[in-house]
């Protein structure tokens, strides 16, 4: 047994039982006398539904029972809740419109649930569901946003005119106009963040379990968050007693943010699962993901950076038109607005911001976090503006950065939207980012790669991105509905080994092993001796959840406050068994020692004495030895860095290569290397998935083009390069750890690197900027216009 | 899926039989297209006629022929020393479709029977000039493939095998759409006894086609030179999300260019 505290590769625990095909997933879990769901959706964008005709579909051969939004709203059963409230710029609130488990009155997006066929097989409830005859009014569609906001747009709920869920604004607009007017400069952008479908491996999937007896509901369900699932189902949908549900989210394949949603289908088999007196099971088919799990992304946006005449950045100016898709999902809000524009500071000093966000409604899957969730979204912006500014004023890339920067020096730093970052180098990063990436030998391989007549850039991306989210107070003032507080309990057994219970949720991000070893660093009990539980509300505290890089930040560092209070409690038994005073107990490498002598207890015996207090101070201290704590995080954590991207284009085919990719980032405390590697690798993947390769495409009538993966470029292997991936970390400064969060950077620094080098490859092309994604064809227009205009 | 009867026959009269007495009954060689219309609802057959009881495999090369009996899968024809030696091209061509696990259930017969407009083995069996023959008759490739998903099958007519002439010179190149992995355009080129032979698929709205412009061009000079500056009309090709019909016709031209520099 090597090291395997902070900083040691300790290889993922849990990998076992995934390699070997003995993982638990939803799916996996199947209930005695269990009946399979089947949820029949709506293939128009847009219709009145004016009725559902159940009576053949019925009578079909399995079938139990139908339900339709009808009869959940004659039960009054709650919409799906938002759980972040925005204002709007003259401070009146977001429009909220209902958002119906199954569709009321109305289809608004392909994919809306319309009604649930329940069978004994899942074939019978679909044969039974194609027996449906559902009455629809086509209406025109709002298919997209500049389709939503046209004069006379269809809309898509008929109290919200004009389809704006909300116009919102974050700084000083005549302050920033002033700084406009008399800008030496002023370099403009317009821009569009694609729209991406997350595809986790797993599809989502759910089983309801009612217990007559007890009057228990059972949920398993795909989730990243399974507390925040009871609450919101039991609150605000089905109106249940929190302590009469519980909701269990077992090993689950891929989250990426698209399974923090409290989604339909989870209340309805819980419901259904009631009503037919059977656990009902559904699970979702690929073609379902596409068109019913949230949508990432979709922004259109103007950027204005005023500078003056050595291209120090004077005030950045955002216009962004927001998609949140037919329906506001649990998160929605939130992700253009507090989770984007409060970004848009980045790595620089740019000393004045003003961004306005409108937020369009439309017929399409709704939209909300994707991993990185408006970070990369700001960093796409900022990252394009600032190469815009290097083209338009010849200024080297690397010199317009180095000169913008926040140095080192200044931290905590208090950016003009907000935030205040507490601490980061943006100067090394980039040094080192540039001396991996060999910068200075790039106009060689570029030479080379000519010879073999092939276009060669190099693109760079200097970003920044909040994790670990937050303070509660503060995400509550600016419109959460949920604390943002993490919790863990850390129970010492009487032989010494510990189980962890941690509200957060693993799903693909090695908690299991991660978390255990803060428990060898802190305790110095051996992995082997040290169990994670995470996922079920009947074992857990009440917990929020992963999300937002927020796990080991927020977390990690409840663990730390629980291990304290664990080594506190500990400090005080061993005072008592080795007859000394308190305040001489050290502990240290899983012993308590009295300082300055060889008497020591090892933390088994101490956890012995606890559960077996013969000998002990019972009157001034509880028996047992298990510790809860809950953290309130003091601020965001503040990850950053540098990526480097280059690419090779074949000018025949315009199809690129990502060459090399080069990642060096600051997420402060790295506790296990191996992982953190693995996760900036998988985000690295999935931004040169959204430069490159990835469109959710609606026609213009709403219908999803990109509907599966024969159309939608999910990346794969062989598009992406070895990745050259390293740290050069600042530790977070207000939490115990030190840590600041590394599963969403490579999302987030990744795509305006490899934009930024497909330019750079195409400058004798005369291109200025190439939105997301740079797909064959988009390049091969762009060369086929310059080599016919030339 | 829908429900259907499913039947094994043990020899090709049984299966001709099977098929040819219920009009909605329909043969199953590799599955690796059918098996996912199905499950996607997209057809409804009364019965699948399962044809991997036949035999029908293996390959044979003599008198200038490579002759493949249609069920033999993918894989096998990519890793053949006989189809490599004689028509290194198609072997090549086989060892690229779909992915491992398609290769190891697909096969030839079902290719060419399902006419996919992006499949690839049309294109070889167009540019090679190779004949098809079914269990009543020889049908030639150029009267074979009759437009996207048709062919000269009647009902209930199945492939027993496909003869490839083994040409001079020969290669295939295909630009693959990002996300299917399918040809956006494939292009065969041949040099044959018959001259050159140009057959493109993945690009045409009727399926696979030969390319004459191209094959005029190359009749004196089979290069890639010689038909630098043939031109592909975009007008009866496709054009989706992933390639316009202006990028498929560019593409033919270069990924032609690709293939003949191969074929050396």
């Amino acid at each position: 047994m090597g090291f395997e505290g902070i900083g040691a590769s300790v290889r993922r625990k849990e990998d076992s039982r995934f390699l070997n095909g003995r993982g638990n997933y939803t799916d996996d879990i199947n209930r005695p006398g269990q009946l399979h769901a089947y949820v029949k959706r709506s293939d128009r964008p847009h219709a009145k539904l004016n009725g559902i005709d159940i009576l053949a579909a019925s009578k079909a051969p399995g079938v139990v029972a139908i339900f339709t939004g009808a009869d959940m709203a004659k039960e009054e059963i709650g919409g799906l809740p938002c759980g972040w409230q925005i204002h709007n710029k003259d401070g009146s609130p977001m429009a909220e419109p209902p958002h119906p488990v199954m569709a009321v009155g109305k289809v608004r997006h392909v994919g809306d649930p319309v009604a649930v066929v329940i069978a004994e097989t899942k074939q019978q409830a679909k044969d039974a569901a194609e027996l449906l005859e559902i009455d629809y009014t086509d209406l025109p569609a709002a298919a997209n946003m500049t389709a939503a906001l046209a004069a006379g747009a269809p809309t898509v709920h008929d109290d919200v005119a004009g389809n704006i869920c909300y116009d919102w604004q974050i700084g000083d607009k005549d302050v920033v106009d002033g700084v406009f007017a008399k800008a030496h400069k002023v370099v403009r952008l317009d821009l569009t963040n694609n729209r991406l479908i997350p595809n986790a491996m797993e599809p989502r999937a759910a089983v309801g379990d009612y217990d007559v007896n007890s009057g228990e509901y059972t949920l398993y369900t795909t989730s990243q968050n399974p507390h925040v699932i009871r609450l919101l189902m039991s609150a605000f949908v089905l109106h249940l007693p929190e302590n009469k549900v519980r909701v269990v989210a077992p090993d689950v394949g891929g989250g990426f943010g698209s399974k923090i949603y409290h989604y339909a289908e989870e209340a309805i088999v819980t419901w259904a699962s009631a009503k037919v007196r059977r656990p009902v099971k559904w699970t979702a088919e690929r073609t379902e993901s596409f068109m019913s799990d949230a949508h990432g992304r979709d922004h259109i946006s103007t950027a204005e950076m005023a500078i003056d005449a050595q291209g120090t950045f004077l005030g950045l100016r955002v216009s962004t038109q927001a998609n949140m898709g037919a329906y506001l999902s649990t998160f929605a809000p939130c992700v253009p607005t507090y989770l984007y524009a409060t970004l848009l500071a980045g790595t620089y000093k740019t000393p004045v911001i003003y961004c306005e966000v409108k937020a369009v409604f439309t017929n399409t899957v709704p939209v909300d976090a994707y991993r990185g969730a408006g970070r990369p979204e700001a960093t796409f912006l900022i990252e394009r503006l600032v190469d815009a500014v290097a083209y338009d004023t010849g200024i080297d890339r690397v010199e317009i950065r180095r000169r913008n920067f926040i140095p080192a020096d200044a931290f905590p730093y208090q950016t003009p939207v907000a935030l205040q970052y507490d601490s980061g180098d943006y100067q090394t990063t980039l040094r080192v980012a540039l001396q991996n990436a060999d910068w200075d030998g790039f106009e060689k391989r570029r030479a080379d790669a000519k010879s073999r007549g092939k276009l060669r850039g190099i693109g760079i991306s200097t970003y920044l991105e909040a994790c670990g989210i937050a303070p509660s107070a503060v995400v509550g003032s600016l419109g959460a509905r949920a604390g943002l507080y993490e919790v863990a309990n850390i129970r010492v057994h009487p032989t010494g080994s510990v189980t962890v219970f941690t509200g957060t949720h693993s799903h693909g991000q090695g908690h299991e092993t991660t978390l255990a070893q803060l428990v060898v660093e802190q305790l110095g009990v051996p992995m082997d001796q040290i169990e994670v539980v995470h996922g079920d509300t009947a074992k857990i505290p009440f917990g929020m959840g992963t999300y937002g890089s927020r796990s080991l930040a927020v977390g990690g560092s409840a663990m730390y406050r629980a291990m304290d209070k664990i080594i506190a409690k500990g400090k005080k038994i061993a005072a008592h068994l080795m007859e000394a005073a308190v305040e001489d107990i050290e502990f240290a490498n899983n012993t308590f020692k009295v300082a300055g002598t060889d008497k020591t207890k090892s933390l088994t015996e101490i956890s012995l004495a606890a559960y077996v207090p013969h000998n002990y101070p019972i009157e001034e201290l509880e028996p047992g030895l298990e510790e809860t704590a809950f953290y309130d995080p003091k601020n965001f954590t503040f990850p950053g860095g540098c990526h480097i991207a280059e690419v090779e284009i074949d000018p025949e085919t315009g199809v690129v290569h990502v060459a090399n990719f080069t990642a060096v980032d600051d997420v402060g405390r790295v506790v296990n290397p191996m992982i953190v590697e693995g996760q900036i690798q998988g985000g690295v993947a999935q931004g040169i998935g959204q430069a490159l390769l990835e469109a959710a495409i609606y026609d213009d009538n709403g219908q999803l083009l990109s509907g599966s993966m024969m159309d939608y470029t999910m990346p794969r292997a062989d598009n992406l390069p070895n990745f050259n991936v390293a740290t050069e970390n600042t530790m977070c400064t207000h939490n115990p750890l030190g840590s600041k969060g590394c599963g969403e950077v490579g999302a987030i620094g990744s795509p305006p690197a490899v934009i930024n080098a497909i330019c750079d490859a195409l400058k004798d092309y005369k291109v200025r900027h190439m939105n997301m994604p740079a797909t064959s064809g988009k390049i091969w227009t762009i060369i086929n216009a310059g080599i016919n205009a030339g | 899926m829908y429900d259907f009867a499913y039947q094994k026959p043990a020899s090709l009269a049984d299966a001709v039989k099977a098929l040819g007495a219920d009009g909605e009954a329909k043969a199953l060689a590799g599955g690796m297209t059918y098996i996912p219309v199905l499950k996607q609802r997209l057809a409804k057959p009364s019965t699948i006629v399962d044809l991997s009881g036949l035999g029908l495999t293996g390959i044979k090369v003599e008198g200038g022929k490579v002759t493949i009996g249609a069920m033999t899968k993918h894989c096998v024809v990519a890793a053949s020393a006989e189809v490599k030696a004689a028509i290194p091209a198609l072997a090549a061509l086989a060892g690229g479709i779909g992915d491992e696990a398609v290769r190891h259930r697909g096969t030839i017969g079902g290719s060419i029977a399902n006419n996919d407009p992006a499949a690839d083995y049309p294109s070889a069996a167009l540019a090679l000039g190779a004949t098809i023959v079914t269990d009543r008759r020889s049908i030639a490739a150029d009267d074979f493939f009759t437009g996207m998903f048709g062919t000269a099958l009647e009902q209930g007519e199945i492939i027993t095998a496909v003869e490839f002439p083994v040409p001079t010179k020969a290669a295939y190149e295909k630009f693959r759409n990002p996300a299917s992995r399918y040809a956006i355009v494939g292009v065969f080129v041949a040099q044959t006894s018959g001259g050159p032979r140009v057959a493109v698929t993945g690009a045409g709205q009727g399926g696979v086609f030969r390319h004459s412009a191209m094959e005029a061009a190359l009749a004196g000079n089979f290069s890639a030179a010689a038909i630098k500056g043939v031109k592909t009309s975009p007008d009866d090709l496709n054009g989706d999300i992933h390639a316009s019909s202006e990028y498929r016709a560019h593409l033919v031209g270069v990924i032609a260019g690709r293939a003949l520099a191969k074929a050396g």
